[in-house]
């Protein structure tokens, strides 16, 4: 059955959109990434215009985000106090984003900056993540290691500024999750999306945030960045399609619950193993397809007359 | 194929109006060569657009071809092409072509060569590769063409440009008729029906139809206000999202 998109201006299958929520709202549910950096390609996939799809899934992860956050709230696994810290980074960042965006457009190199910056963010932080859950694992595994020490203390540790954040146990600088907020504000703005995949990893090495509070914390800070986006995007782009948002939204949440349930049975160690497996193949992907050969040299933009 | 109700319905109404014209015609109306009109003006997209196919007929005064092109508004498009550059495939050159038609779509009778001299086709631009695109970058016209021909070929697989789609059919030596097809990534606009009477390779009559394709109803509701109030759209969407994501938690709850 197909559905005609009012602001894409295509009709697609609306079992295809709300499988497409399901599959990344599961993804979201089990390790707390937005799952843009997947849905908005998939889009631009089966169809929908690059910068439709772009800002139609910022709209989407609102949603999804809430649903999330509302589901590991009630298990209390959100730490509000750093979620609201990261946000004021974040939104800062996606300030100077937007305008390295606007410049980097003007040149004309925006996409192969998109494609470098994924690759690169994506196969560096898969593949730590890849050999520190691999070594985690083998650990578990041999008895009589004594229990990982809680964090180390490094020059992070002397910053000043110091907060306790209860729920993740941390008493550290709040200029720690601020900066790390900005920068993934920045990239947020650049490659549009939530920037989960990158917070989820910079919770756990960086903050050294217990696994159980990051998805939670990280979906309460995607839902502002992704409704910051949303806004600006229909404001000044009209590119927001509401309805192919809420299409995906009832596929997304449905996905998300299940994925929830299915994060709980796992450890941590396995999960972060996962997530670094789906990153790096990402990454390995997005390598391969600018060094190969496109199958039509030639690409069409249209401007609206 | 799936059948689509719409459409049948609407042909069935066009062979009545057809049949009406037809009687009509046989009245001594023979000052006009060629006569011509669509079974409706307006296509609309609705929420479970499809596509839409429109029934153009008419009638002529004596033997000859017919030839029907239809054009959609104009938009500015840009082409770029890919080079290696460092192992990696990165846009290297770009054309911007200003006025190409959103939508170009031609049938004729009979194969267009045997029916028109290449000049007359060239003149009244019929064809796709008749069809004047003006590169507003300046570049070297070799270049130009090459970006052209990647144009022609990306629309035409987008099914935006399609030559012959759909045969004119004559019944009898004056009545004909042609189904005109929209994908349904047809672009919205007013759209000019451009039909043509040639007899030995020239044009000696042409009539203008316009046509309306439009969005109705809730889709159009959504556009306007995507377009009118784009800040009030962001918020609302926005919000509808945190409602929906909100209550798609509630059932679970003690889950």
């Amino acid at each position: 059955m197909d559905i005609y998109l009012p602001i894409a201006e295509v009709s697609l299958d609306i079992f295809v959109l709300l499988g497409l929520g399901a599959a990344v709202g599961f993804l979201s549910g089990v390790f707390g990434v937005g799952g843009g950096f997947l849905l908005t390609p998939l889009l631009i996939f089966i169809g929908v215009p690059p910068t439709v799809a772009v800002a139609s899934s910022a709209n989407q992860l609102v949603g999804a985000s809430v649903s999330g956050v509302l589901a590991h709230w009630r298990r209390g696994n959100v730490d509000f106090k750093m979620g609201y810290v990261l946000l004021v980074g974040g939104l800062l960042g996606s300030l100077l984003g937007v305008w390295i965006f606007t410049l980097l457009k003007r040149l004309g190199q925006i996409e192969l900056t998109i494609s470098i910056c994924y690759v690169l963010l994506l196969g560096g932080l898969g593949g730590l993540m890849m050999i520190e859950s691999i070594r985690a694992l083998f650990r578990l595994h041999r008895p009589g290691v004594s229990r990982r020490r809680l964090h180390q203390h490094t020059w992070m540790h002397g910053l000043p500024l110091k907060a306790r954040f209860r729920r993740s146990r941390l008493y550290i600088s709040a200029l720690l999750p601020v900066g790390i907020g900005f920068v993934i504000g920045v990239l947020s703005a650049i490659l549009g999306i939530g920037g989960g995949f990158i917070m989820v990893p910079a919770m756990i090495y960086m903050l050294g945030m217990p696994t159980s509070v990051v998805p939670g914390t990280s979906l309460l800070q995607i839902i502002f960045v992704a409704a910051n986006v949303t806004v600006l995007q229909a404001y000044t782009n009209h590119t927001v399609d509401a309805v192919l948002a809420l299409v995906l939204l009832v596929g997304g949440v449905v996905g998300a619950r299940i994925g929830t349930r299915f994060g709980m049975r796992l450890r941590g160690e396995q999960l972060r193993l996962l997530l670094a497996l789906i990153v790096v193949a990402v990454a390995a992907k997005l390598a391969f397809d600018m060094t190969v050969r496109p199958a039509d040299l030639y690409s069409i933009a249209s401007e609206k007359g | 194929m799936t059948a689509r109700p719409g459409v049948s319905s609407d042909q069935l109404g066009s062979f009545a109006v057809l049949l009406v014209f037809s009687l009509l015609c046989w009245a001594p109306a023979r000052a006009e060569e060629l006569v011509a009109d669509l079974t409706s003006h307006l296509i609309a997209i609705t929420t479970g657009f499809t596509g839409a196919s429109v029934v153009l007929f008419g009638a002529v005064d004596g033997p000859g071809d017919v030839i029907v092109a239809v054009r959609g508004p104009d938009r500015e498009m840009t082409v770029r092409r890919k080079s290696r550059v460092a192992g990696i495939w990165v846009n290297t050159q770009e054309v911007t072509f200003a006025n190409v038609p959103s939508f170009y779509a031609i049938a004729a009778s009979r194969p267009m060569l045997d029916i028109l001299s290449p000049a007359a086709a060239a003149f009244y631009r019929l064809g796709i590769s008749n069809l004047k695109l003006a590169a507003s970058t300046p570049a070297p016209s070799v270049v130009v063409d090459a970006f052209r021909t990647a144009l022609e070929r990306t629309q035409q697989q987008a099914g935006l440009f399609v030559e012959r789609l759909g045969k004119v059919d004559f019944l009898g030596e004056r009545l004909f008729r042609t189904t005109i097809m929209f994908p349904s990534n047809v672009p919205t606009g007013t759209y000019l029906v451009e039909v043509f009477l040639v007899r030995d390779k020239d044009v000696v009559s042409g009539q203008t139809t316009p046509l309306v394709v439009s969005k109705v109803g809730v889709d159009a509701s959504v556009f306007d206000f995507a377009t009118r109030q784009p800040g009030f759209y962001g918020a609302i969407a926005v919000l509808t999202a945190i409602v929906a994501g909100w209550l798609a938690s509630l059932p679970f709850r003690g889950a």
